[in-house]
């Protein structure tokens, strides 16, 4: 049948892209120096947060933005995770810590696992008010969920050390774990939009009331998108602290979930190859237009160093995206879209 | 008596919009419900998809009462539906909306879907198998992986009804299908609703305006005119009918 | 606590619900006609602020007519953003909308802070403002009162033009069922240009009043105070004004009264608005002046 034929062809290929990968970590690794290493690290965890904010937004088409509280709760749950007793008692300065932030330590495996799960509860909790109800209040509440995280981390200093963040987390981000997270969260998350939950996922997008209408759970099927974007964004954020050693609450705040916007807004709403492509790309674009930031030459002219102009300048990227060019790069297709020829009449 | 409609009222604030009308549906049966627009139609069958709660009366199936029951749950009941205006997913191919309608009968977890365990591959096998039937039953397996909205009207309608046949209902609810088309088409299209109720084995309740094609498509009938019933029963005898006729003044002189 | 010191918390409360009644007006008459969470309408009260400030503290004008040449401007950007922005995504999908709004909320902020200097100015509030009068032990500033009876009167203002006015009636019509106004002749854009230019009028009067009690003014002031007025919105019922005012003054009230009892929790005070949003949510999602605006899909 045809449908075997096409299993096997796109399994081929999709397991030649995996091997690659795999290689390139590998090759990356051993081979490049230490600033080219920190960079690719970046990349890779902005994808897996790309690739996972692309499910409920693009996927799902659940305008959300939670991202920024969802890896915070990760960052700082793999930190508590990671710092030993002592190192914690060196440097809470604030407020001494409770007994059982001292006592829960584990390594990074379970770290990282219990940064995507406590992720998901959450979100679980917070999809039952909002996914109940009809209407657009998903963005409002993730906004204010993002405040509300940053919040609770500056005054619960016995927790988390308030405003002083939480330093000396030991280095155990390298591109084995970060690129083998990617890679793993890029299969799952094609994976599932290859199946029947994509599929409903889709419909929700594109129909609701349509979806309803041929027997779609669309509480759950968004339910599950969200947490799972939640997870993923976890586990990132647990990687993001073992990466950056150091983390604070001022490293969480709207302006992560609106890079990660406008990453797959240009890559292309619904295509996670369009969220790898946008995390290049923008974080390509946003290093390469510090210059932005610093005192120009314009036409002759001197200008005072303007920090902010960079984001004043994708901020009107993102506007000029939405009236003009609203598909982004993908559109809502894949890789494996663009090699596909029409079937005549089979 | 596979649907009763019983004594429903369905009032929207001050508007009436249904007053206190009951039917039933035999098993396959094919049972049209007509009347001008504005009529009350589309929200009957709201009302018995479960998208509004009836103000008076219940809706039984199978002898069950479904009034208050979530729409999507009534779908797993056995009653799908299509729309008058055509609602197809648009960003997905022919094959894909048609699958949607298999979801809750495709039975593997989340889980097994991400790590692609044995089950997955499975399911989707004998899911896509199902839908290709249904589609050659609708000579429209040709087009599985064009996207949706790439095909003809005509085709499009085709697709819905497959999408709605794939939810494996046993009674199909279709909302003016022969909306837009020519004679030569509309009289296909009974054909195919014919071969439909045979080999899918189902009943079907339609909403049409086109009253040549409801002549020969339709056991019985019920006229509806602003929200009340004029007339239930054969549709030799609704053409003969004094009230029947002055509602549509004359149309059934095509019929 | 006693009479006086609760007396007083009134006040307070009083005066800090009716701005973010003001802002959550705003909010409520655009998603009433568009269905649109309008992001940038907190940044509006932001800019309604830093106009205030421009025009007092470099220009030296007088607040009336500072407020008179604020709000004028804060509604004319509000057209703008609709005609520019919006407008040509009337039929595009929701979600583009949305990210749009957020972008032009973003957009804003940032633009302050590089033109404006991201340190937060002084706002030169008037002396009559400040004068204190005492009324049996509790303290009244003029500030705390003329916000307050502006709020009432703009809100019995704008109740008089929706139900009193033909403009007002299109609105609500529009908010009821979009396409059939177009239907009946009405120019449906015009009257959106008008929403926008009233709640944006509106936000403005909110930032001024705001800069006036909390004298402060920098671009990211109007994140929180817009995200905390929408909520203000959606408890008093989305798509209704007075649902809107009532919300604010719940939302003020509460704030005001939280930090009253349990000072210790001060840091968490900014958490409130957004726990009774959940709260509205789980249980009452129509708010208090509930109206299902969603039940005329079918």
């Amino acid at each position: 049948m045809i449908e075997d034929k096409i299993f096997t062809n796109q399994r081929l290929i999709n397991l030649a892209i995996i091997i690659t990968a795999i290689w390139f970590t590998w090759f990356a690794q051993n081979t490049f120096d230490e600033y080219t290493i920190r960079i690719i690290n970046n990349v890779a965890i902005f994808i897996i947060l790309a690739v996972s904010y692309n499910l409920i937004n693009g996927v799902t088409g659940q305008f959300s933005l939670e991202p920024n509280g969802f890896v915070a709760i990760g960052a700082y749950v793999t930190a508590i995770l990671l710092v030993d007793s002592e190192g914690m008692l060196y440097q809470y300065d604030i407020e001494d810590p409770y007994p059982w932030v001292l006592a829960l330590q584990t390594n990074f495996l379970w770290a990282l696992i219990l940064s995507g799960t406590i992720s998901a509860l959450l979100a679980l909790s917070l999809s039952f008010p909002v996914f109940r109800v009809r209407g657009d209040y998903l963005a409002i509440v993730t906004l204010g969920f993002g405040f509300i995280i940053r919040i609770l981390a500056i005054n619960s200093p016995e927790i988390t050390n308030g405003s002083l963040g939480i330093n000396d987390i030991p280095e155990y981000s390298n591109l084995y774990w970060t690129g083998g997270v990617a890679i793993f969260t890029v299969m799952a998350i094609l994976n599932i939009i290859y199946s029947k939950y994509g599929r409903a996922m889709k419909a929700v997008r594109d129909d609701e009331d349509a979806a309803t209408a041929m027997g779609v759970n669309t509480f759950k099927i968004k339910t599950l998108a969200f947490s799972t974007s939640a997870f993923f964004e976890g586990v990132g954020g647990g990687l993001l602290a073992a990466l950056l050693t150091s983390i604070s609450p001022d490293l969480f705040t709207f302006f992560l979930t609106f890079q990660l916007l406008i990453i797959i807004v240009l890559g292309g709403l619904g295509s996670t190859t369009g969220a790898i492509l946008g995390t290049i790309f923008v974080m390509a674009g946003l290093e390469y237009m510090r210059f932005l930031d610093e005192p120009m030459n314009i036409l002759g002219m001197e200008t005072e160093a303007m920090p902010g102009m960079r984001m004043v300048v994708f901020s009107l990227i993102l506007i000029l995206v939405m009236l003009f060019a609203r598909e982004g790069l993908m559109g809502k297709k894949e890789l494996s879209d663009l090699f596909k020829r029409k079937k005549a009449d089979k | 008596m596979i649907l009763e409609v019983c004594n429903v009222t369905k009032k929207f604030g001050g508007v009436t919009a249904i007053k206190d009308t009951s039917f039933s549906v035999k098993a396959k049966e094919i049972y049209g419900l007509i009347g001008p627009n504005g009529a009350g139609k589309t929200t009957m069958f709201n009302i018995i998809t479960g998208n509004y709660e009836p103000t008076e009366g219940d809706i039984k199936f199978h002898g069950q009462k479904i009034n208050g029951i979530k729409p999507f749950k009534i779908v797993h009941r056995g009653i799908a539906r299509t729309f008058q205006n055509i609602r197809l997913f648009k960003s997905m191919t022919v094959m894909d909306n048609v699958l949607i309608g298999f979801d809750y009968q495709a039975s593997y977890s989340y889980l097994e879907a991400i790590f692609r365990l044995p089950r997955f591959f499975k399911e989707e096998r004998r899911v896509r198998k199902r839908a290709i039937e249904i589609m050659e039953v609708l000579d429209i397996a040709q087009y599985a992986e064009e996207l949706a909205t790439s095909l003809s009207y005509g085709q499009q309608r085709k697709v819905e009804i497959a999408r709605a046949l794939a939810a494996n209902p046993q009674l199909l609810l279709l909302d003016e299908p022969a909306a837009g088309m020519n004679p030569l088409e509309t009289h296909e299209l009974a054909e195919l609703f014919f071969k439909i109720r045979d080999e899918f084995d189902i009943t079907i309740l339609l909403i049409e305006h086109d009253m040549k094609f409801v002549n020969k498509l339709c056991d019985r009938v019920m006229v509806l005119d602003y929200g009340k019933t004029i007339f239930e029963g054969d549709i030799k005898d609704a053409i003969q009918n004094e009230e029947v006729i002055k509602a549509y003044l004359g149309d059934f002189k095509h019929a | 606590m006693d009479l006086l010191t609760f007396m007083q918390q009134m006040v307070n409360g009083f005066s800090l619900g009716s701005m973010y009644a003001l802002i959550a007006i705003g909010y409520t008459m655009v998603y009433g006609v568009l269905r649109l969470i309008n992001f940038a309408h907190g940044d509006i009260m932001m800019v309604g602020a830093f106009l205030g400030y421009t025009f007092m503290a470099v220009f030296d004008l007088s607040f009336p007519v500072t407020m008179l040449l604020s709000i004028t401007i804060a509604a004319l950007l509000g057209v703008l953003m609709d005609k520019i922005a919006y407008k040509p995504l009337r039929e595009a999908p929701k979600i583009s909308l949305l990210i749009t709004a957020i972008g032009i909320s973003f957009f804003l902020e940032n633009a302050f802070t590089v033109f404006g200097g991201g340190t937060p100015r002084a706002f030169p509030v008037p002396e009559y403002m400040e004068k204190i009068f005492d009324v049996s032990g509790v303290v009244f500033s003029v500030a705390s009162i003329t916000v307050p009876i502006v709020t009432i009167c703009l809100l019995l203002g704008i109740l008089y033009v929706l139900y009193r006015t033909k403009y007002g009636m299109a609105i609500r019509a529009l908010s009821f069922d979009i396409k059939t106004v177009n239907l009946m002749g009405i120019d449906g854009n015009r009257i959106i240009a008008i929403v926008f230019g009233l709640g944006s009028a509106l936000a403005a009067v909110g930032g001024l009043f705001w800069a006036v009690n909390y004298p402060s003014v920098e671009p990211m002031m109007g994140v929180l105070v817009g995200l905390k007025a929408f909520a203000a919105a959606v408890v008093g019922g989305i798509g209704s004004v007075t649902g809107a005012v009532i919300g604010g003054f719940i939302i003020g009230f509460t704030e005001v009264v939280f930090i009253a009892f349990w000072p210790e929790l001060g840091g968490y005070k900014d958490a409130f608005a957004f726990i009774l949003l959940i709260f509205v949510l789980l249980f009452k999602p129509t708010g208090i002046m509930g109206e299902d605006l969603e039940k005329n899909r079918f």
